[in-house]
Protein backbone atom coordinates (compact mmCIF):
# COMPACT_ATOMS: atom_id res chain seq x y z
CA UNK A 1 0.00 0.00 0.00
CA UNK A 2 1.32 3.30 -1.49
CA UNK A 3 1.03 6.42 0.43
CA UNK A 4 -1.74 8.08 -1.70
CA UNK A 5 -3.99 4.98 -1.34
CA UNK A 6 -3.24 4.96 2.81
CA UNK A 7 -4.72 8.22 2.37
CA UNK A 8 -7.51 7.23 1.49
CA UNK A 9 -7.94 3.92 3.70
CA UNK A 10 -10.61 3.81 6.64
CA UNK A 11 -9.54 1.49 9.52
CA UNK A 12 -12.17 -0.89 11.25
CA UNK A 13 -11.07 -2.15 14.10
CA UNK A 14 -11.97 -5.82 16.19
CA UNK A 15 -11.03 -8.45 18.12
CA UNK A 16 -8.48 -11.30 16.88
CA UNK A 17 -9.50 -14.52 16.75
CA UNK A 18 -6.50 -16.25 15.09
CA UNK A 19 -3.95 -14.02 13.58
CA UNK A 20 -2.70 -13.27 9.91
CA UNK A 21 -2.50 -10.82 6.91
CA UNK A 22 -5.44 -11.35 3.90
CA UNK A 23 -5.83 -8.91 1.38
CA UNK A 24 -9.11 -9.47 -1.26
CA UNK A 25 -12.57 -8.60 -2.17
CA UNK A 26 -15.27 -8.66 0.09
CA UNK A 27 -18.26 -11.10 0.34
CA UNK A 28 -21.05 -10.34 2.93
CA UNK A 29 -23.83 -12.33 3.86
CA UNK A 30 -26.37 -10.94 6.24
CA UNK A 31 -27.18 -14.72 7.64
CA UNK A 32 -25.38 -17.05 9.64
CA UNK A 33 -23.16 -19.43 7.70
CA UNK A 34 -22.75 -23.46 8.53
CA UNK A 35 -20.04 -24.68 7.16
CA UNK A 36 -20.87 -28.07 7.37
CA UNK A 37 -23.50 -28.82 4.59
CA UNK A 38 -24.18 -25.14 4.23
CA UNK A 39 -21.04 -24.99 2.05
CA UNK A 40 -19.58 -27.34 -0.70
CA UNK A 41 -16.01 -27.90 -0.11
CA UNK A 42 -15.41 -28.90 -2.86
CA UNK A 43 -16.06 -25.83 -4.80
CA UNK A 44 -16.77 -23.36 -1.95
CA UNK A 45 -20.02 -22.60 -3.32
CA UNK A 46 -22.78 -21.59 -0.70
CA UNK A 47 -25.49 -24.56 -1.02
CA UNK A 48 -27.73 -23.69 1.58
CA UNK A 49 -31.70 -23.46 0.26
CA UNK A 50 -32.33 -20.11 1.02
CA UNK A 51 -29.09 -18.56 1.97
CA UNK A 52 -28.21 -15.03 0.73
CA UNK A 53 -25.22 -16.56 -0.68
CA UNK A 54 -26.66 -19.36 -2.08
CA UNK A 55 -24.96 -20.38 -5.35
CA UNK A 56 -21.89 -17.69 -4.43
CA UNK A 57 -18.58 -19.39 -3.84
CA UNK A 58 -16.62 -17.88 -0.95
CA UNK A 59 -13.41 -19.07 -2.33
CA UNK A 60 -10.45 -16.39 -1.74
CA UNK A 61 -13.08 -13.96 -0.52
CA UNK A 62 -13.01 -11.55 2.36
CA UNK A 63 -15.97 -13.51 4.21
CA UNK A 64 -17.88 -11.34 6.32
CA UNK A 65 -21.33 -12.67 7.90
CA UNK A 66 -23.21 -12.22 11.42
CA UNK A 67 -21.78 -15.55 13.33
CA UNK A 68 -21.42 -19.21 12.71
CA UNK A 69 -24.38 -21.64 12.81
CA UNK A 70 -24.77 -25.73 12.02
CA UNK A 71 -22.71 -28.63 13.43
CA UNK A 72 -19.32 -28.51 14.83
CA UNK A 73 -18.29 -30.76 12.18
CA UNK A 74 -18.36 -27.60 10.24
CA UNK A 75 -15.09 -26.82 11.71
CA UNK A 76 -13.38 -29.75 9.80
CA UNK A 77 -14.92 -28.31 6.61
CA UNK A 78 -13.30 -25.04 6.44
CA UNK A 79 -10.34 -27.12 6.81
CA UNK A 80 -10.79 -29.26 3.99
CA UNK A 81 -11.57 -26.19 2.30
CA UNK A 82 -8.29 -24.84 2.81
CA UNK A 83 -6.61 -28.30 1.61
CA UNK A 84 -8.98 -27.90 -1.86
CA UNK A 85 -8.04 -23.95 -1.86
CA UNK A 86 -12.17 -23.54 -1.59
CA UNK A 87 -11.18 -21.56 1.48
CA UNK A 88 -12.32 -18.01 2.52
CA UNK A 89 -9.22 -15.35 2.28
CA UNK A 90 -10.55 -13.62 5.70
CA UNK A 91 -13.13 -14.54 7.84
CA UNK A 92 -15.03 -11.30 9.33
CA UNK A 93 -17.79 -11.38 11.82
CA UNK A 94 -19.93 -9.66 14.52
CA UNK A 95 -19.90 -12.30 17.25
CA UNK A 96 -17.16 -15.36 16.49
CA UNK A 97 -19.10 -18.68 17.91
CA UNK A 98 -16.45 -22.13 18.52
CA UNK A 99 -17.33 -23.87 15.31
CA UNK A 100 -15.76 -20.82 13.14
CA UNK A 101 -13.15 -19.88 15.72
CA UNK A 102 -11.57 -23.52 15.93
CA UNK A 103 -12.32 -23.95 11.95
CA UNK A 104 -10.16 -20.59 11.17
CA UNK A 105 -6.80 -22.11 13.36
CA UNK A 106 -7.20 -25.67 12.16
CA UNK A 107 -7.09 -23.97 8.27
CA UNK A 108 -4.62 -21.02 9.43
CA UNK A 109 -7.46 -18.31 8.18
CA UNK A 110 -7.38 -14.96 9.41
CA UNK A 111 -10.64 -14.14 11.72
CA UNK A 112 -11.51 -11.02 13.56
CA UNK A 113 -15.07 -10.59 15.12
CA UNK A 114 -16.68 -7.59 17.15
CA UNK A 115 -16.93 -5.88 13.68
CA UNK A 116 -19.59 -3.64 12.62
CA UNK A 117 -20.44 -6.47 9.86
CA UNK A 118 -23.50 -4.00 8.90
CA UNK A 119 -21.13 -1.42 6.98
CA UNK A 120 -19.32 -3.90 4.70
CA UNK A 121 -20.64 -4.08 1.31
CA UNK A 122 -19.75 -6.80 -1.02
CA UNK A 123 -17.62 -6.27 -4.01
CA UNK A 124 -14.90 -3.77 -2.14
CA UNK A 125 -11.93 -4.38 -1.14
CA UNK A 126 -10.60 -4.71 1.90
CA UNK A 127 -7.28 -5.84 4.02
CA UNK A 128 -7.19 -7.80 7.36
CA UNK A 129 -4.16 -6.97 9.92
CA UNK A 130 -5.03 -10.00 12.27
CA UNK A 131 -1.75 -8.81 14.28
CA UNK A 132 -2.96 -5.70 14.83
CA UNK A 133 -6.87 -6.35 14.95
CA UNK A 134 -8.15 -4.04 12.45
CA UNK A 135 -9.95 -4.40 8.76
CA UNK A 136 -9.24 -1.73 6.33
CA UNK A 137 -11.53 -0.85 3.07
CA UNK A 138 -9.23 -0.59 0.53
CA UNK A 139 -9.48 2.24 -2.45
CA UNK A 140 -11.31 0.57 -5.10
CA UNK A 141 -9.91 -1.11 -7.84
CA UNK A 142 -11.01 -1.90 -11.84
CA UNK A 143 -13.41 -5.16 -11.02
CA UNK A 144 -11.78 -8.52 -11.27
CA UNK A 145 -13.74 -10.91 -13.34
CA UNK A 146 -13.89 -13.59 -10.15
CA UNK A 147 -16.29 -10.61 -8.83
CA UNK A 148 -19.58 -11.89 -9.15
CA UNK A 149 -22.94 -11.09 -6.38
CA UNK A 150 -25.33 -12.86 -6.26
CA UNK A 151 -28.75 -11.24 -7.17
CA UNK A 152 -30.05 -10.75 -3.71
CA UNK A 153 -26.54 -9.62 -2.94
CA UNK A 154 -26.66 -7.18 -5.12
CA UNK A 155 -29.78 -5.81 -4.17
CA UNK A 156 -28.51 -5.56 -0.47
CA UNK A 157 -25.69 -3.40 -1.72
CA UNK A 158 -27.38 -1.07 -3.69
CA UNK A 159 -29.78 -0.34 -0.58
CA UNK A 160 -26.81 -0.35 1.43
CA UNK A 161 -24.91 2.68 -0.75
CA UNK A 162 -28.50 4.08 0.07
CA UNK A 163 -28.56 4.57 3.35
CA UNK A 164 -25.03 5.66 4.29
CA UNK B 1 -7.00 -13.71 29.20
CA UNK B 2 -4.09 -14.44 32.09
CA UNK B 3 -1.73 -17.20 30.05
CA UNK B 4 1.11 -18.86 32.48
CA UNK B 5 4.57 -19.38 31.36
CA UNK B 6 3.81 -22.56 30.38
CA UNK B 7 0.80 -22.07 28.53
CA UNK B 8 2.82 -19.11 26.83
CA UNK B 9 5.26 -20.89 25.92
CA UNK B 10 2.74 -23.26 24.15
CA UNK B 11 1.32 -20.42 22.36
CA UNK B 12 4.86 -19.50 21.18
CA UNK B 13 5.55 -23.13 19.43
CA UNK B 14 7.94 -23.68 21.93
CA UNK B 15 6.51 -27.09 22.50
CA UNK B 16 5.67 -28.19 19.45
CA UNK B 17 3.24 -27.07 16.23
CA UNK B 18 0.37 -29.63 17.72
CA UNK B 19 0.42 -28.02 21.04
CA UNK B 20 0.74 -24.34 19.48
CA UNK B 21 -2.17 -25.27 17.80
CA UNK B 22 -3.91 -26.88 20.81
CA UNK B 23 -3.50 -23.75 22.64
CA UNK B 24 -4.25 -21.72 19.97
CA UNK B 25 -7.98 -23.71 20.24
CA UNK B 26 -8.25 -22.88 23.56
CA UNK B 27 -6.74 -19.15 24.07
CA UNK B 28 -10.08 -18.57 21.01
CA UNK B 29 -12.72 -20.65 23.07
CA UNK B 30 -11.86 -18.42 26.11
CA UNK B 31 -11.49 -15.48 24.50
CA UNK B 32 -15.02 -16.18 23.19
CA UNK B 33 -16.68 -16.83 26.39
CA UNK B 34 -14.85 -14.46 28.47
CA UNK B 35 -12.47 -16.79 30.29
CA UNK B 36 -9.95 -14.99 32.55
CA UNK B 37 -7.33 -18.12 32.76
CA UNK B 38 -7.21 -21.89 32.00
CA UNK B 39 -7.80 -24.87 34.46
CA UNK B 40 -5.22 -27.91 35.15
CA UNK B 41 -8.18 -30.55 33.78
CA UNK B 42 -7.74 -34.14 35.06
CA UNK B 43 -9.28 -36.19 32.25
CA UNK B 44 -10.47 -35.87 28.57
CA UNK B 45 -13.11 -37.29 26.56
CA UNK B 46 -12.63 -36.67 22.61
CA UNK B 47 -15.38 -36.90 20.71
CA UNK B 48 -15.06 -36.73 16.49
CA UNK B 49 -13.57 -40.45 16.20
CA UNK B 50 -16.29 -41.99 13.42
CA UNK B 51 -14.94 -41.59 10.29
CA UNK B 52 -18.21 -41.08 9.20
CA UNK B 53 -18.25 -38.31 11.14
CA UNK B 54 -14.68 -36.72 10.71
CA UNK B 55 -14.06 -37.61 6.90
CA UNK B 56 -11.32 -36.82 4.77
CA UNK B 57 -10.72 -33.68 6.56
CA UNK B 58 -11.17 -34.27 10.00
CA UNK B 59 -8.40 -37.29 9.98
CA UNK B 60 -6.10 -35.52 7.89
CA UNK B 61 -5.88 -32.67 10.46
CA UNK B 62 -5.84 -35.11 13.31
CA UNK B 63 -2.57 -36.99 11.46
CA UNK B 64 -1.53 -33.31 11.19
CA UNK B 65 -1.50 -33.24 15.06
CA UNK B 66 -0.27 -36.50 15.42
CA UNK B 67 2.63 -35.35 12.92
CA UNK B 68 3.45 -32.11 14.74
CA UNK B 69 4.16 -33.84 17.84
CA UNK B 70 0.41 -33.80 19.59
CA UNK B 71 0.97 -35.92 22.83
CA UNK B 72 -1.98 -36.32 25.27
CA UNK B 73 -0.48 -34.85 28.90
CA UNK B 74 -3.64 -36.11 31.14
CA UNK B 75 -5.87 -39.54 30.36
CA UNK B 76 -7.75 -39.12 27.47
CA UNK B 77 -10.55 -41.92 26.04
CA UNK B 78 -12.44 -41.57 22.70
CA UNK B 79 -15.84 -41.47 21.65
CA UNK B 80 -17.39 -44.46 19.91
CA UNK B 81 -15.77 -45.26 16.44
CA UNK B 82 -17.89 -45.98 13.37
CA UNK B 83 -17.12 -49.81 13.39
CA UNK B 84 -16.22 -52.31 15.86
CA UNK B 85 -12.19 -52.43 15.89
CA UNK B 86 -11.88 -56.13 15.71
CA UNK B 87 -15.08 -57.70 14.23
CA UNK B 88 -15.89 -54.90 11.40
CA UNK B 89 -16.17 -57.83 8.71
CA UNK B 90 -19.53 -59.67 10.84
CA UNK B 91 -21.04 -56.33 11.12
CA UNK B 92 -21.17 -55.25 7.13
CA UNK B 93 -18.85 -52.88 7.82
CA UNK B 94 -16.86 -52.19 3.92
CA UNK B 95 -13.36 -52.53 3.62
CA UNK B 96 -12.41 -49.12 2.84
CA UNK B 97 -14.27 -47.54 5.62
CA UNK B 98 -12.56 -49.98 7.74
CA UNK B 99 -8.86 -48.73 6.60
CA UNK B 100 -9.74 -45.06 7.06
CA UNK B 101 -11.05 -45.74 10.70
CA UNK B 102 -8.03 -47.22 11.59
CA UNK B 103 -6.01 -44.29 10.79
CA UNK B 104 -7.98 -41.90 12.99
CA UNK B 105 -7.71 -44.70 15.86
CA UNK B 106 -3.60 -44.71 14.44
CA UNK B 107 -2.99 -41.02 14.87
CA UNK B 108 -5.12 -40.78 18.33
CA UNK B 109 -3.00 -43.63 19.81
CA UNK B 110 0.08 -41.76 18.33
CA UNK B 111 -0.98 -38.84 20.47
CA UNK B 112 -1.27 -40.97 23.77
CA UNK B 113 -4.92 -41.58 23.46
CA UNK B 114 -6.10 -44.49 25.17
CA UNK B 115 -8.14 -45.97 22.01
CA UNK B 116 -11.13 -47.08 23.90
CA UNK B 117 -13.78 -46.27 22.14
CA UNK B 118 -17.22 -45.25 24.32
CA UNK B 119 -19.57 -43.11 25.21
CA UNK B 120 -19.57 -44.68 28.94
CA UNK B 121 -15.73 -43.65 29.68
CA UNK B 122 -16.93 -43.55 33.39
CA UNK B 123 -17.64 -47.38 32.98
CA UNK B 124 -14.37 -48.05 31.24
CA UNK B 125 -11.43 -46.63 33.05
CA UNK B 126 -12.31 -42.71 32.77
CA UNK B 127 -13.73 -42.05 36.06
CA UNK B 128 -13.27 -38.71 37.34
CA UNK B 129 -14.45 -37.47 40.97
CA UNK B 130 -16.40 -35.08 42.63
CA UNK B 131 -15.65 -31.43 41.91
CA UNK B 132 -12.58 -32.63 39.55
CA UNK B 133 -12.32 -30.21 36.90
CA UNK B 134 -12.21 -32.18 33.31
CA UNK B 135 -12.48 -31.43 29.79
CA UNK B 136 -15.42 -33.79 27.97
CA UNK B 137 -16.83 -34.14 24.87
CA UNK B 138 -20.14 -36.18 23.83
CA UNK B 139 -22.89 -34.86 25.13
CA UNK B 140 -24.39 -37.68 27.28
CA UNK B 141 -21.12 -38.53 29.05
CA UNK B 142 -21.06 -34.29 29.83
CA UNK B 143 -23.98 -34.42 30.93
CA UNK B 144 -23.28 -37.56 33.64
CA UNK B 145 -20.47 -36.31 34.60
CA UNK B 146 -21.50 -32.82 35.92
CA UNK B 147 -24.70 -34.35 37.08
CA UNK B 148 -24.54 -37.72 38.59
CA UNK B 149 -20.63 -37.74 39.48
CA UNK B 150 -20.77 -33.91 40.17
CA UNK B 151 -17.26 -33.28 37.93
CA UNK B 152 -16.93 -30.30 35.98
CA UNK B 153 -16.93 -29.66 32.49
CA UNK B 154 -18.36 -27.75 29.42
CA UNK B 155 -20.09 -29.73 26.06
CA UNK B 156 -16.36 -29.78 24.06
CA UNK B 157 -16.62 -30.58 20.65
CA UNK B 158 -13.80 -32.67 19.37
CA UNK B 159 -10.92 -30.30 18.10
CA UNK B 160 -11.67 -28.44 21.67
CA UNK B 161 -11.96 -31.43 23.41
CA UNK B 162 -8.31 -32.84 21.85
CA UNK B 163 -6.56 -29.39 22.72
CA UNK B 164 -7.44 -29.83 25.93
CA UNK B 165 -5.39 -33.20 26.24
CA UNK B 166 -2.28 -32.34 24.25
CA UNK B 167 -1.88 -29.16 26.51
CA UNK B 168 -3.58 -30.59 29.97
CA UNK B 169 -6.07 -27.15 30.34
CA UNK B 170 -9.35 -25.91 29.63
CA UNK B 171 -10.38 -22.46 29.59
CA UNK B 172 -12.35 -21.52 32.92
CA UNK B 173 -15.80 -20.34 31.79
CA UNK B 174 -19.30 -22.22 31.84
CA UNK B 175 -19.80 -24.89 34.19
CA UNK B 176 -16.33 -24.99 35.51
CA UNK B 177 -17.96 -21.98 37.48
CA UNK B 178 -19.66 -22.83 40.30
CA UNK B 179 -22.42 -20.07 39.92
CA UNK B 180 -23.25 -21.44 36.78
CA UNK B 181 -24.66 -24.79 38.49
CA UNK B 182 -27.06 -23.59 39.75
CA UNK B 183 -30.33 -24.72 38.74
CA UNK B 184 -32.94 -22.01 37.59
CA UNK B 185 -36.39 -24.30 37.43
CA UNK B 186 -38.05 -27.02 39.50
CA UNK B 187 -39.30 -30.15 37.41
CA UNK B 188 -41.89 -32.39 39.20
CA UNK B 189 -42.39 -35.99 37.87
CA UNK B 190 -45.86 -37.21 38.33
CA UNK B 191 -45.33 -40.09 35.70
CA UNK B 192 -44.19 -43.50 37.12
CA UNK B 193 -40.89 -43.96 36.12
CA UNK B 194 -39.90 -48.07 35.75
CA UNK B 195 -37.97 -48.30 32.06
CA UNK B 196 -34.66 -46.86 30.70
CA UNK B 197 -37.16 -45.96 27.89
CA UNK B 198 -39.46 -43.88 30.74
CA UNK B 199 -36.41 -42.39 31.70
CA UNK B 200 -35.19 -41.22 27.75
CA UNK B 201 -38.65 -40.01 27.31
CA UNK B 202 -38.24 -37.47 30.20
CA UNK B 203 -35.13 -36.48 29.52
CA UNK B 204 -36.86 -35.58 26.10
CA UNK B 205 -39.79 -34.24 27.72
CA UNK B 206 -37.08 -31.49 29.96
CA UNK B 207 -35.14 -30.90 27.55
CA UNK B 208 -37.47 -29.82 25.04
CA UNK B 209 -39.28 -27.56 27.64
CA UNK B 210 -36.01 -26.09 28.74
CA UNK B 211 -35.00 -25.71 24.97
CA UNK B 212 -38.71 -23.93 24.34
CA UNK B 213 -37.96 -21.49 27.38
CA UNK B 214 -35.90 -19.92 25.96
CA UNK B 215 -33.30 -18.50 28.25
CA UNK B 216 -30.84 -21.20 29.76
CA UNK B 217 -31.72 -23.31 32.93
CA UNK B 218 -30.40 -26.11 34.45
CA UNK B 219 -33.35 -28.25 36.11
CA UNK B 220 -33.81 -29.15 39.40
CA UNK B 221 -35.49 -32.62 39.02
CA UNK B 222 -38.18 -34.68 41.53
CA UNK B 223 -40.11 -37.25 41.51
CA UNK B 224 -37.53 -39.85 40.20
CA UNK B 225 -36.36 -41.62 43.19
CA UNK B 226 -33.29 -44.45 43.22
CA UNK B 227 -33.00 -44.58 39.78
CA UNK B 228 -30.47 -46.92 38.25
CA UNK B 229 -27.19 -46.02 37.26
CA UNK B 230 -28.63 -47.43 33.61
CA UNK B 231 -31.57 -44.83 33.99
CA UNK B 232 -29.51 -42.14 34.88
CA UNK B 233 -27.44 -42.41 31.85
CA UNK B 234 -30.29 -42.99 29.69
CA UNK B 235 -31.55 -39.55 30.86
CA UNK B 236 -28.78 -37.98 30.61
CA UNK B 237 -28.23 -38.83 27.11
CA UNK B 238 -31.75 -38.11 26.06
CA UNK B 239 -32.07 -34.29 27.66
CA UNK B 240 -28.59 -33.69 25.90
CA UNK B 241 -29.92 -34.73 22.67
CA UNK B 242 -33.46 -33.10 23.02
CA UNK B 243 -32.15 -30.08 24.92
CA UNK B 244 -28.80 -29.82 24.62
CA UNK B 245 -28.51 -30.45 28.51
CA UNK B 246 -24.99 -30.40 30.11
CA UNK B 247 -26.40 -30.70 33.51
CA UNK B 248 -28.96 -31.75 35.89
CA UNK B 249 -29.71 -31.77 39.44
CA UNK B 250 -31.99 -34.82 40.84
CA UNK B 251 -32.86 -33.90 44.45
CA UNK B 252 -31.90 -36.80 46.72
CA UNK B 253 -29.87 -38.71 44.00
CA UNK B 254 -26.95 -36.23 42.58
CA UNK B 255 -24.39 -34.24 44.60
CA UNK B 256 -24.75 -31.30 44.16
CA UNK B 257 -28.55 -31.35 44.44
CA UNK B 258 -28.69 -29.85 48.15
CA UNK B 259 -26.39 -27.31 47.47
CA UNK B 260 -29.37 -25.52 46.32
CA UNK B 261 -32.96 -24.49 47.54
CA UNK B 262 -35.78 -25.25 45.28
CA UNK B 263 -36.36 -22.69 42.32
CA UNK B 264 -39.10 -20.68 41.96
CA UNK B 265 -40.29 -21.23 38.63
CA UNK B 266 -41.57 -25.07 38.31
CA UNK B 267 -43.32 -27.47 35.54
CA UNK B 268 -44.83 -31.14 35.58
CA UNK B 269 -43.81 -33.70 33.77
CA UNK B 270 -47.22 -35.91 33.60
CA UNK B 271 -48.07 -39.27 32.71
CA UNK B 272 -48.91 -37.99 29.61
CA UNK B 273 -46.63 -35.57 29.22
CA UNK B 274 -44.32 -39.07 28.93
CA UNK B 275 -46.32 -41.07 26.81
CA UNK B 276 -46.93 -38.73 24.23
CA UNK B 277 -42.95 -38.20 24.04
CA UNK B 278 -42.86 -41.92 23.95
CA UNK B 279 -45.26 -41.86 20.94
CA UNK B 280 -43.39 -39.15 19.28
CA UNK B 281 -40.23 -41.72 19.21
CA UNK B 282 -42.16 -44.44 17.52
CA UNK B 283 -43.64 -44.40 13.65
CA UNK B 284 -43.29 -47.56 12.99
CA UNK B 285 -45.42 -50.33 13.65
CA UNK B 286 -45.40 -53.60 15.27
CA UNK B 287 -43.56 -55.92 13.46
CA UNK B 288 -41.83 -53.72 10.73
CA UNK B 289 -38.41 -53.32 12.82
CA UNK B 290 -35.90 -54.62 10.81
CA UNK B 291 -33.25 -53.74 12.54
CA UNK B 292 -32.66 -54.09 16.88
CA UNK B 293 -30.46 -52.18 19.02
CA UNK B 294 -30.01 -52.11 22.55
CA UNK B 295 -26.92 -50.41 24.29
CA UNK B 296 -27.10 -46.14 23.37
CA UNK B 297 -25.31 -45.33 25.76
CA UNK B 298 -23.00 -48.45 25.58
CA UNK B 299 -24.70 -51.28 27.69
CA UNK B 300 -23.13 -51.94 31.61
CA UNK B 301 -22.07 -55.67 32.02
CA UNK B 302 -25.47 -55.51 34.22
CA UNK B 303 -27.25 -54.79 30.94
CA UNK B 304 -25.20 -57.78 28.75
CA UNK B 305 -25.98 -59.65 31.62
CA UNK B 306 -29.72 -59.37 31.38
CA UNK B 307 -29.77 -59.73 27.40
CA UNK B 308 -28.00 -62.57 28.19
CA UNK B 309 -30.60 -63.78 30.34
CA UNK B 310 -33.39 -63.00 27.59
CA UNK B 311 -32.06 -64.80 25.07
CA UNK B 312 -31.13 -67.56 26.58
CA UNK B 313 -32.27 -70.65 24.24
CA UNK B 314 -33.58 -68.44 21.92
CA UNK B 315 -33.21 -66.91 18.18
CA UNK B 316 -33.35 -63.92 16.90
CA UNK B 317 -34.64 -63.53 13.26
CA UNK B 318 -33.54 -59.84 12.53
CA UNK B 319 -30.39 -58.11 12.63
CA UNK B 320 -29.49 -56.89 16.29
CA UNK B 321 -26.86 -54.72 18.22
CA UNK B 322 -25.71 -54.98 20.96
CA UNK B 323 -23.69 -51.65 21.06
CA UNK B 324 -20.76 -51.61 24.47
CA UNK B 325 -17.46 -50.87 25.47
CA UNK B 326 -13.95 -52.91 24.72
CA UNK B 327 -13.79 -53.74 28.67
CA UNK B 328 -17.30 -54.72 29.27
CA UNK B 329 -16.92 -57.36 26.62
CA UNK B 330 -13.90 -58.62 28.01
CA UNK B 331 -16.10 -59.42 31.01
CA UNK B 332 -18.89 -60.82 29.55
CA UNK B 333 -16.89 -62.99 27.79
CA UNK B 334 -15.56 -63.98 31.04
CA UNK B 335 -18.26 -64.09 32.74
CA UNK B 336 -19.87 -66.87 29.70
CA UNK B 337 -22.67 -63.99 28.47
CA UNK B 338 -21.04 -63.18 25.58
CA UNK B 339 -21.35 -67.27 24.02
CA UNK B 340 -25.35 -67.41 25.38
CA UNK B 341 -25.83 -64.11 23.70
CA UNK B 342 -23.89 -65.05 20.17
CA UNK B 343 -26.05 -68.33 19.81
CA UNK B 344 -29.08 -66.19 19.92
CA UNK B 345 -28.06 -64.65 17.09
CA UNK B 346 -27.27 -61.23 18.60
CA UNK B 347 -24.29 -59.51 17.48
CA UNK B 348 -22.23 -57.75 19.59
CA UNK B 349 -21.11 -54.32 17.72
CA UNK B 350 -17.98 -53.50 20.63
CA UNK B 351 -16.27 -49.89 20.08
CA UNK B 352 -18.81 -48.39 17.65
CA UNK B 353 -22.45 -47.42 17.90
CA UNK B 354 -25.76 -47.50 16.16
CA UNK B 355 -25.64 -43.57 16.08
CA UNK B 356 -21.85 -43.47 14.30
CA UNK B 357 -21.94 -46.33 12.21
CA UNK B 358 -22.19 -46.08 8.63
CA UNK B 359 -25.48 -47.78 8.18
CA UNK B 360 -27.64 -45.34 6.58
CA UNK B 361 -29.63 -47.37 3.86
CA UNK B 362 -29.22 -50.43 5.26
CA UNK B 363 -32.40 -50.65 7.39
CA UNK B 364 -35.93 -49.45 7.01
CA UNK B 365 -36.78 -49.34 10.86
CA UNK B 366 -35.20 -49.80 14.32
CA UNK B 367 -36.29 -50.60 17.64
CA UNK B 368 -34.51 -49.76 20.64
CA UNK B 369 -34.99 -48.38 24.15
CA UNK B 370 -33.17 -45.54 23.55
CA UNK B 371 -34.58 -41.92 22.97
CA UNK B 372 -31.72 -40.66 21.51
CA UNK B 373 -31.06 -43.29 19.67
CA UNK B 374 -34.22 -42.97 17.79
CA UNK B 375 -33.78 -38.75 17.29
CA UNK B 376 -30.19 -40.04 15.06
CA UNK B 377 -31.56 -43.29 13.32
CA UNK B 378 -34.31 -40.30 12.23
CA UNK B 379 -32.48 -37.89 11.50
CA UNK B 380 -29.10 -38.70 9.93
CA UNK B 381 -30.23 -42.40 8.67
CA UNK B 382 -33.51 -42.19 7.78
CA UNK B 383 -35.01 -44.57 9.76
CA UNK B 384 -38.36 -45.46 11.31
CA UNK B 385 -38.30 -46.15 15.11
CA UNK B 386 -39.96 -47.82 17.90
CA UNK B 387 -38.96 -46.95 21.32
CA UNK B 388 -39.67 -50.07 23.62
CA UNK B 389 -39.10 -51.02 26.91
CA UNK B 390 -35.91 -52.98 27.29
CA UNK B 391 -37.15 -56.61 27.34
CA UNK B 392 -39.45 -55.93 25.04
CA UNK B 393 -36.76 -54.80 22.42
CA UNK B 394 -35.70 -58.58 22.72
CA UNK B 395 -39.35 -60.19 22.74
CA UNK B 396 -40.17 -58.67 19.65
CA UNK B 397 -36.44 -59.52 18.04
CA UNK B 398 -37.47 -62.83 19.33
CA UNK B 399 -40.65 -63.31 17.62
CA UNK B 400 -40.32 -61.43 14.64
Amino acid sequence: VNKATSAATERISGRTIHPGSAEGVALVSRMGISFFGGVDPETGIVVEKGHDLEGTSVAGRMLVFPTGKGSTVGSYTLYRMKKAGTAPAAVLNAECEPITAVGCILAGIPCLDRLPVDRFSSGERLRVDGAQGFVERLPAVAPSPAHTISESGGRRIRKKKRTE
Amino acid sequence: MNLTREEQSMLAGEQGRAAQTAMRILAALGKIYGARRMLSVRSVQISGVSYDNLDEAGLEWLAEMAAGGGRARVPATLNPAGMDLENWRELGIPENFAEKQQLVIDAFTRMGVTPTCTCTPYLAGNEPSLGDTIAWAESSAVCYANSVIGARTNREGGPGALAAALTGRTPEYGLHLAENRRPGVAVEVSARLEDTADFGALGKVIGERLEARGAKALPWITGADHPTLEQLKSLCASAATFGGLAMFHLAGVTPEADRFPAPAERFVVSEDDLRAARASLTDAEAGEADFFSLGCPHLTLAEVARVAELVSGKRVAKEFWITTSRPVKHEADRLGYTEVIRQSGVKFAVDTCCVVAPIRGRFRAMATDSAKACYYASSKNKFRTRLLNFQAVVEEAVQS
